[in-house]
């Protein structure tokens, strides 16, 4: 264990799909950390490349997927270029991954009892009374009744179901959990009550998350830091109340003002214009800039790096001009 | 907000599902005792969880289903007693549905164009190969897509697009009350924005109704003129969107609004770990009891009905209803 805090080092990682037609990048050059018992929120809408930046950092990106630069160093080790037999044993003991449909990612045809055992068998050589005490532990961390052990995905609810995929996850309390849309199935109610269980158990036992969603109020009170997507790149990476209470790039703008609320007054709300670009055609210069309200002439010519602002990261060429910093005031004034 | 003009109405609809083996004597009820009205220019909202029977409504009005009980009037006119091809022709052209999955919705072999004119061509009969494209190209226009778009393939669509597409078929058919299930739960947050404003749009310009249904609250408040709340194939509570959420009076719509994630308030404390009951041979009683901080002995014996407690504002609630200030969930 190496003595930083970070347990999870991501440096300009770029992941490519390679397709007949060229070569598609939709990871490009992110960079990001996380700490020790962190939560990290990744943002972003469908095609932004935060699902194949999830798949990469747990190495599980399949052809014609490739990553074509960057490192990802978890606990000081890259896992770039790592062996399967390696990364085996990382899986479920150092780092695991809780998908989007827990239906789809557990097997109808094996009760979950007899699946935590696979994963607990695969590292190490459990007594049967082992593999059943530690099971029954875990499913009661979930808040889920031990007889479930029995059953088999259909017979649980949705939330269950996901509950069950998140018990099994924690079977070795790794140091890091990777949630890909692990609430997106469920109605509100049972949502809320599954953020709440992540974050206690996450405060219980200290692993860090990262916590992927399109929904950014849904992780506004659970997250330490957030970043936001755009068509492959981070947009914006800062602590979350800052970046609620005063986000700086156009685009998270436009994100936070197209949530119609169930407080305050009625507003019209306008959204974002447009739709994301093809990833296989992008504009030139700024990627954002189409469907920015604020893009001048400069935006079309330059690709904005990412500038240090405050405490947060921004991709955006306006961010220093005084009508930028204006309107993040102006926003949150209209939050609050 | 004033009641409108009657454009539909439902009447204790209720709608049972025989599940099981052929001997079998379990019965789902995944809708009892719905009664709803429907205005002109009334954009009404069906909130609820998955499996509160939400869509089975939508499915019994388009007549998708036939009522297990219960009546469904529209124009003043009882909808079972439309029988000829013609005329059920006539009531689904007037009462279209839209879906939720827009890449489903839409055949991919061919261009959007064909499923417009086909739609024409079946609801618009007086209209000459001419007039239906150009009616296709009104159309398009009014729900913010171009009329070129009509030679577009599904596949070059994005999801925001094609669900304007779902609108503009429906729109096509001249229709009175649109019935839209979840039309903007798989598009991404920038996006239902606009399907929302077209919705409303649809309402002002066009003088569209719309039985909007969805689990978000939310976006229910934004575009809703009336909140529908359901439970277990019950109405919960029902009244006027601002008035619901002002005060909601059944213990269910606390909860649920106490649920809904709210960067702009401070995270509430919702313990409640409970599930919708499956509503199989259902006993009488309230369905929401066994969730209830405050169920009394009534809610296990009686089933409770809707009451008005507050002008249009309805619960179903016994507490509710024997006048207590009802504060199961904080909001």
């Amino acid at each position: 264990m190496s003595a930083t805090p970070e347990i999870l080092d991501v440096g300009g990682l770029s992941v490519d799909y390679v397709l007949p037609t060229g070569d598609v990048r939709a990871v490009d050059d992110v960079s990001f950390t996380v700490d020790r018992g962190e939560f990290l929120g990744i943002v972003g809408e469908s095609g932004c490349g935060k699902s194949t930046l999830l798949f990469a950092v747990a190495q599980l990106l399949a052809p014609p997927a490739r990553i074509a630069a960057g490192s990802i160093r978890f606990k000081g080790t890259n896992l770039v270029g790592l062996t399967d037999t390696q990364l085996s044993a990382i899986r479920w003991r150092d780092m695991s991954v809780v998908m989007q449909s827990a239906m789809n990612a557990l097997n109808p045809v094996m009760s979950i009892g007899a699946q935590f055992s696979d994963a607990l068998r695969a590292h190490g050589k459990p007594s049967k009374q082992e593999i059943a005490a530690r099971s029954a532990e875990v499913l009661r961390m979930v808040g889920i009744d031990p007889v479930h052990l029995k059953s088999y995905p259909h017979q649980l609810s949705g939330g269950m179901r996901q509950r069950s995929m998140i018990a099994m996850a924690m079977l070795f309390t790794p140091d890091l959990i990777i949630m890909d849309e692990p609430t997106s199935a469920l109605d509100v109610v049972a949502q809320r009550a599954l953020m709440a269980q992540i974050k206690d158990l996450q405060q219980a036992y200290g692993f860090a998350v990262i916590f992927v969603t399109h929904d950014m109020s849904l992780i506004s009170h659970f997250s330490d830091r957030l970043m936001v997507m755009y068509a492959g790149q981070v947009d914006e990476l800062g602590s979350t109340r800052e970046i609620f209470d005063r986000p700086r790039h156009p685009y998270t703008q436009g994100l936070l003002e197209a949530f119609p609320s169930i407080r305050g007054p009625r507003v019209p709300l306008k959204g974002i214009p447009g739709n994301p670009p093809d990833l296989a055609r992008l504009p030139a210069g700024c990627r954002f800039r189409p469907r920015c309200p604020l893009a001048v002439e400069r935006c079309a010519q330059v690709a904005p790096d990412l500038y240090q602002v405050d405490a947060a990261l921004v991709r955006c060429l306006r961010v220093g001009d005084a009508s930028m910093s204006e309107r993040a005031d102006e926003h949150r004034s209209l939050t609050q | 907000m004033s009641p409108t003009t009657e454009l539909l109405r439902a009447d204790h609809l209720a709608r049972h599902f025989k599940i099981g083996g052929v001997t079998s004597r379990r019965t789902l009820h995944a809708v009892d005792d719905v009664s709803l009205a429907i205005g002109e220019r009334e954009i009404v909202a069906l909130v609820g969880e998955s499996g509160s029977g939400k869509s089975t409504v939508a499915r019994l009005l388009a007549r998708v289903y036939e009522p297990t009980a219960g009546t469904i009037t529209f124009g003043g006119k009882p909808v079972a007693a439309i029988r000829s091809r013609r005329d059920k022709l006539r009531y689904s052209g007037q009462v279209p549905m839209v879906f939720q999955d827009p890449f489903a919705s839409i055949n991919p072999v061919y261009r959007v164009q064909h499923g417009m004119l086909r739609c024409l061509k079946l609801h618009r009969r007086e209209l000459s190969g001419k007039q239906r494209l150009d009616e296709a190209a009104r159309v398009f226009t009014v729900v913010g897509l171009g009329a070129d778009m009509l030679q577009r393939f599904p596949h070059e669509l994005s999801g925001g697009q094609r669900q304007r597409v779902g609108f503009a078929m429906a729109l096509a058919m001249r229709p009175k009350l649109i019935l839209a299930d979840e039309p903007v739960s798989m598009l991404d947050v920038s996006i239902r924005i606009g399907l929302l404003n077209l919705m409303a749009k649809l309402r002002d310009e066009e003088g569209v109704s719309i039985l909007y249904i969805t689990h978000d609250i939310a976006s229910a408040r934004y575009v809703a003129d009336r909140l529908i709340v359901m439970y277990a194939g019950q109405i919960a509570e029902s009244g006027p969107i601002e008035d619901v959420l002002a005060s909601p009076k059944h213990p269910y719509t606390q909860l649920l609004l106490s649920a809904v994630p709210d960067p702009k308030a401070p995270l509430s404390q919702v313990t409640d770990r409970g599930e919708p009951p499956k509503v199989v041979n259902p006993a009488p009683g309230c369905r929401f009891r066994s969730r209830c901080p405050l169920a009394i002995d009534t809610c296990a014996q009686v089933t409770p009905v809707l009451a008005e407690l507050a002008p249009g504002h309805e619960a179903a609630c016994h507490v509710a209803q024997a006048g207590a200030d009802v504060k199961a969930f904080a909001s």
